[in-house]
Parts: C-alpha cells; structure tokens; sequence
C-alpha cells in the first residue's frame, strides 16, 4: 500500500512519453520499475509487456498488471488512472484547440516534424525490449516468422502471438 | 446528422475495447466510425489520427477521447474513453493474478518467453510498415536516426531525446513558403495512408 503515491508517480510521468505509442516509454519504464523501484524482474516486465500486446483495446493497460502485482486491485486502479487520465485530459484540451488552429502554419511542421522522432523512440524502445525478448535460435525464428506473418498475411496479429506461446511451450522449456 | 446520444458512444467504443485483439485498434476504430456508423468521414479520422499520433498517450485513448469530443463534445470524450478502457482493464488486472499464481511454473515462462519474441516481431512489423510511409526524405530518415541513437548508443532518456530531437525535427520542418497550410497539410496527411 505504502507503494500507491509512488505507482502513482511513475506511470504519470511515463505517460507523457508515449509519444505515438507505448513503446516509446519502454527503456524509461525499465529504468524506473526494474532498478528505481525493483517491482519487478526484467524478464517480468518482458512477459507482462508481452501479454498486454494481446489485450483487446490500449496495449499499454498492462500497467495495470504491474500496479496489482505491486499493490493488488488499488494498486492496479491507480497505475491505470496515473497513465491514461492526465494524458487524456491534454489531448482532450489539445483537441478542442487544434480545430481552431487550422491556419497555425506551425500546426503542420509540429506533426511532421514528430512524426519520425515518434519512429525513432519506438525503435529504440524496441530494440531496448528485443535485446533481452529475443535471445538463441528458438526466440529469433519466432520474432522472424511473426514479423514475415504481419507484413505478408492478414492474420489477426493475437493468433500470430498465440503462435509463439505455443513454439515457446514445445521448444523452450 | 441527428445528435448521436452518449449511451451510443459508449456502446460503440466498449465493443472496440473487448474486442480488438491483437492490437490494431486504428483498424477497428475506422471501421467502426468510419464505414459502419458513418459518425465520421475518412478524411476527419485521418485529421484526427494524425493528432493523435503527436500528442502522447496511446492511439487507441486519444482517438476515442478526440473522436468522443467531436461528436458530443467532453461527455461524448469521457464516454468514449471509459467504454474504450473498461474491458482492458478488467483483463489486465485479472492477468495479475494469474501471473501472480503462475510462480515458477516452467511450462508458463516458456510460453511467456514464446509470446515475447513474437510480439517483438509484430511490433517490428507495424512501426516498419508506419516508418515505410513517413520516409519521404533525408530530414525523416535522419531524425528517426538520431532518437535510436540517442536511446540506444548514448544512453540518454526518453524526455531528452524527446525534447531535442523533438525540437529541432520540428524547426527542420518549419513552415517556409506563404500559401495554403492547410491544403499541405491534407495532402501529407493522406499520404500516410
């Protein structure tokens, strides 16, 4: 319990960096849940992120898991209200004035201009997770395989990660 | 257009919120706004899906608050936002437990270590096929460039590399000749497509 204020804390501030997705904040939620707080273990926190790819709706609702591993259902509460409110109310505010600012020629350059530095965070956050995701032959095929199923089939990509939860059962144990 | 009532809203975003697995919630979003309850034309999603791509927080929460906020203003927003969530949150916490109970049971980790390289895999896919789109030039590959590095090579963190590079990519793409910002605009906007 005496963790909520900190739970609090953190996934408010790693909301902030979600800046065209999730994996944006990855390598600053490393940092803060595994060495700051020690919640928990990185291959946790892989597994955990992992599952949350496969939740319907936000991706990143798997904060929720890290706040009820830590702190049970308040702890779950709080983690979700930290990051999806205050971020929600910026861009409900962001969104009622971006109508009116139509002829802001600034409007266009500050979404082209964030438009690759968003690619390049999620990247490096990528490459932060697949560093310690992808390890020996088994984990690099399956990340291969899914990549070449995503790019070339229309396959929902929950089965294509059902897919690998089977590969891991038969072949990583 | 006949005022659409928040009960609907809601109604609509929660069936997304249970139902889009597997992460492609843009998807479901233009399919269900979209072509399904015409609530929004293609050009007005893509307007609003390109703010949502720059503001933080997650596509799925910012495209169902800004679409909540255009049909029915802050209400229709929270509506949208609790239906979208909801399901998530449930599932999610519940996961906790279950990871809680799992202990170390082998089976289970191998499994985990299975969907972890596999989402790797389908993350990569989806930000190469976004990234595909979003080069046009060197100024896009270059500022893509300089945030890997940042994070990867000089260790530096998410705010920083954010700030900075954010930026100067920003003044690189500086509005330079008089004319119709918004005509431009469109026609980036749908060139991301």
């Amino acid at each position: 319990m005496d963790q909520i204020p900190a739970i609090a804390g953190v996934f408010a501030y790693l909301s902030l960096l979600t800046i065209g997705g999730g994996m944006a904040a990855f390598p600053e939620m490393k940092v803060l849940v595994i060495e700051t707080h020690r919640w928990l273990t990185y291959p946790q926190l892989i597994h955990i992120y992992s599952v949350g790819q496969m939740s319907p709706g936000p991706n990143m609702m798997m904060v929720a898991t890290i706040g009820e591993r830590v702190a049970g259902i308040p702890g779950a509460l709080v983690a979700a209200f930290a990051f999806f409110v205050p971020t929600g109310i910026l861009t409900l505010a962001v969104g009622g004035l971006w109508k009116r600012l139509e002829q802001w020629p600034w409007r266009a350059s500050i979404q082209k201009g964030l438009a690759p530095v968003a690619i390049g965070l999620a990247v490096a956050g990528l490459i932060t997770f697949g560093r310690t995701a992808v390890t020996g032959w088994v984990t690099v095929a399956v990340a291969l395989i899914v990549f070449a199923g995503a790019m070339r089939t229309r396959l929902n990509p929950a089965l294509l990660i059902l897919g690998g939860a089977l590969v891991g059962a038969v072949a990583l144990r | 257009m006949s005022e659409i009532s928040i009960l609907a809203i809601f109604g609509v975003f929660l069936q997304i919120g249970a139902t889009s697995f597997g992460g492609g919630v843009v998807a479901y979003l233009r399919s269900a706004l979209v072509t399904k309850k015409k609530w929004l034309t293609d050009t007005e999603f893509l307007e609003l899906m390109s703010l949502s791509n720059t503001l933080p927080g997650l596509n799925a929460t910012n495209m169902a608050i800004l679409a909540g906020q255009r049909l029915r203003g802050t209400p229709g927003a929270v509506a949208a936002m609790i239906g979208m969530c909801l399901p998530a949150l449930i599932l999610m916490t519940a996961a906790g437990f279950a990871y809680g109970a799992e202990g170390s049971r082998p089976l289970v980790t191998a499994m985990l270590r299975g969907v972890a390289a596999a989402a790797t895999g389908l993350i990569a896919a989806t930000w190469y096929q976004i990234g595909k789109k979003t080069v046009k030039g060197f100024y896009e590959a270059f500022f893509i460039l300089a945030a890997i590095l940042g994070i990867n090579y000089f260790k530096l963190s998410v705010p920083i590399v954010l700030l900075s590079v954010g930026a100067v990519s920003i003044f690189a793409f500086r509005p330079r000749k008089p004319g119709d910002h918004r005509k431009e605009e469109h026609a980036w906007i749908r060139s991301l497509q």
